[in-house]
């Protein structure tokens, strides 16, 4: 909160300034502005009335529309957990049996090469996989859209939930939901693609240790067929680690999405950030920054709270 | 108790000279670290990406900002149209592609291993600091690297350089400050944990002063998890740098920083893919090539840590 308010108000540019314009205008309504904005202010009382306006749920008023900060965050954010949803399923549904069947063929040609494509993936500079992508299965093979969340000439409907994947759905519009999953396609994967390595790392990491617990070898020797050992005793219990890093992974999201957003036009919170320093819009900046930082400890708090869910050995007394 | 022993080992390497002692640390760390090829292939590269830094101004064919205005986004030398004057292209304002990739290095190199000793340093000294000045440091800082861990590290970054404004320097600061907090609460904890150690008592009861005890009885044997941090440190430090100079909150144009260079190229998607491609695959290659040579010294150093 503190770090926010004071690398805020170092940030260079005067925002009344870039709120008048080029054209200038008479001091005595500059004064009026910074009157308004409460510039005139102290800089401790300003924080202070930072603090009690936080207290209050109040965010600020963003200086370029004049919105409540937390107005246009509660807007685009269903956008941003739209796409950070997608990217989980697509990394969880993928990276779990990736990692699954690495560790049931430990050393094998699959496993060497699903490792070294975790290492790859983690290793990704997202930006650059998100633009080529959109070079190749968007521009040249044309399989999906490459910017937004629909094509807003074909369709058209009231936001109801503020996820179009729902809303296109609920509108009944023919084709609207399929437009709206072909959109979401790439930013999804370009999102997901770090979280789906660490998941199969993970994964795989954690069934190895798994498979050499004691109840798994004497599943083995009771005869039970291998995919059953594998897949339900030893899966079940190696979950657990994997489930929090899925958990944890939500940091990392939101850094991610403030990329593949600004490279898909994807309308959420990360493009919104990085639009609002180009605005000098420093309300909007410091708002965003502290509602992100917010969503990413609630998060990871419920995480640790789960934890005792899935693993009664470790409950909270 | 392997990992100890070996930090201290080469620590003492470097202050004395060690005699023809069967093994020597260095050898031993080197076999161990063979094992892994991988590690090895990774190590590689990176020498050679090292290399390209260092020698950047014999190797590159022309300066990275040099325009020739005869040959604006000249396709590569694969290419139909292309010709081996320019092996790699030229970008839109007719700059070399191949003389600013390889200067590219040089940059990327230099904020890795920028972020990396200045977060280190500072990593140890508040560590240290936190284990060794009382309680309300320790819960001060710790409160602080909690903070910083809180807010997802791009986004930290960007607001730090929208605070700074955008640059080089300011790109290194940024990175250095989103990295530190693993340092010191790496430090911190391997710390405490020496701390109650037998040898740590031995040589209080001895009448080693606070600040000995500190950095030559403690630290050096708090180093082996420290140096592999610091060593994939390195390539998330690029990661980030690039991700701000693609936003273009990074190294300012002309820099021929690979990020940056990414952002330049972005509106020739369509027409001069290889602008796009190029840079993005030489931060992918060096990061890849950095991550695996830090997990193969991971292994080396402490198979403790070791991922099955």
């Amino acid at each position: 909160m503190f770090v926010t308010f004071v690398a805020i108000r170092l940030v260079p540019g005067d925002p009344v300034e870039v709120r008048v314009g080029e054209r200038g205008i008479s001091p005595e309504r500059l004064a009026q502005f910074r009157h308004e904005l409460g510039l005139d202010q102290p800089v401790w009382k300003q924080f202070l009335d930072y603090v009690w306006q936080l207290l209050h749920g109040d965010f600020g008023t963003s200086l370029a529309t004049n919105q409540k900060v937390l107005t246009e965050f509660a807007a685009l954010f269903p956008a941003t957990i739209e796409l950070s949803l997608a990217a989980m399923l697509f990394a969880a549904l993928i990276g779990l049996p990736a990692g699954t069947i690495a560790a049931a063929r430990r050393g094998s040609f699959y496993d060497q090469t699903l490792m070294g494509l975790s290492v790859t993936g983690y290793s990704m500079p997202i930006f650059w996989w998100g633009l080529l992508l959109i070079m190749f299965v968007g521009e040249r093979w044309g399989f999906t859209p490459v910017s937004g969340r629909i094509d807003l000439i074909k369709y058209y409907f009231e936001p109801v939930t503020g996820f179009m994947t729902i809303d296109a759905w609920l509108s009944g519009q023919k084709g609207a939901l399929k437009d709206a999953l072909h959109h979401l396609v790439l930013p999804a994967i370009v999102l997901g693609t770090i979280p789906l390595a660490v998941i199969a790392r993970m994964t795989r990491s954690s069934m190895l240790e798994v498979l050499g617990e004691d109840y798994v070898r004497t599943a083995r020797a009771k005869g039970l067929p291998s995919w059953r050992v594998v897949g339900l005793h030893s899966l079940r219990n190696a979950l657990i680690p994997v489930v929090t890093i899925i958990g944890l992974q939500v940091g990392t999201l939101m850094a991610g999405a403030v990329l593949t957003e600004t490279i898909f036009s994807w309308p959420g919170v990360g493009k919104w950030l990085i639009e609002s320093i180009a605005r000098r819009d420093y309300p909007a900046l410091q708002g965003g920054v502290m509602l992100i930082s917010t969503t990413v400890i609630l998060v990871n708090l419920v995480v640790d709270l789960t934890y005792g869910l899935i693993n009664p050995r470790i409950r909270h007394g | 108790m392997a990992e100890p022993q070996t930090a201290t080992a080469a620590v003492l390497a470097e202050a004395e000279p060690v005699g023809p002692a069967p093994p020597s640390p260095a050898h031993a760390f080197w076999e161990a670290f063979k094992e892994n090829r991988g590690a090895v292939m990774g190590l590689a590269v990176v020498a050679l990406v090292v290399l390209l830094a260092i020698f950047a101004d014999v190797i590159a064919p022309y300066s990275p900002n040099e325009q020739f205005r005869d040959a604006v986004r000249a396709a590569p030398a694969w290419a139909d149209s292309g010709s081996m004057r320019f092996v790699l292209g030229t970008d839109s304002l007719g700059r070399d592609m191949l003389s600013r990739l390889i200067h590219g290095a040089r940059i990327s190199l230099f904020i890795g291993l920028s972020v990396m000793g200045v977060s280190f340093v500072i990593g140890v000294l508040l560590g240290l600091a936190c284990v060794s000045l009382g309680n309300a440091v320790d819960v001060a800082i710790t409160r602080v690297m909690d903070l910083i861990m809180a807010v997802p590290s791009l986004v930290l970054a960007i607001l730090v350089v929208a605070v700074l404004g955008p640059s080089l320097t300011n790109t290194i600061v940024a990175v250095t400050i989103v990295y530190l907090p693993r340092y010191v609460r790496l430090l911190r904890a391997a710390a405490l944990a020496e701390l109650r150690k037998d040898y740590v008592t031995a040589a209080r009861v001895a009448g080693v002063g606070p600040l000995r005890l500190m950095f030559s009885t403690v630290l050096p044997n708090c180093l082996a998890p420290l140096i592999v941090q610091a060593a994939l440190g390195v390539s998330d430090a690029i990661l980030e740098a690039a991700a701000l100079g693609f936003l273009g909150l990074g190294a300012q144009p002309p820099s021929a920083e690979w990020g940056t260079m990414l952002a330049d190229a972005r509106e020739f998607i369509r027409s001069d893919p290889w602008l796009v491609t190029l840079p993005g695959l030489a931060i992918l290659v060096t990061v890849v090539s950095i991550n695996l040579a830090g997990d193969g010294l991971r292994d080396a150093l402490d198979p403790k840590m070791r991922r099955s």
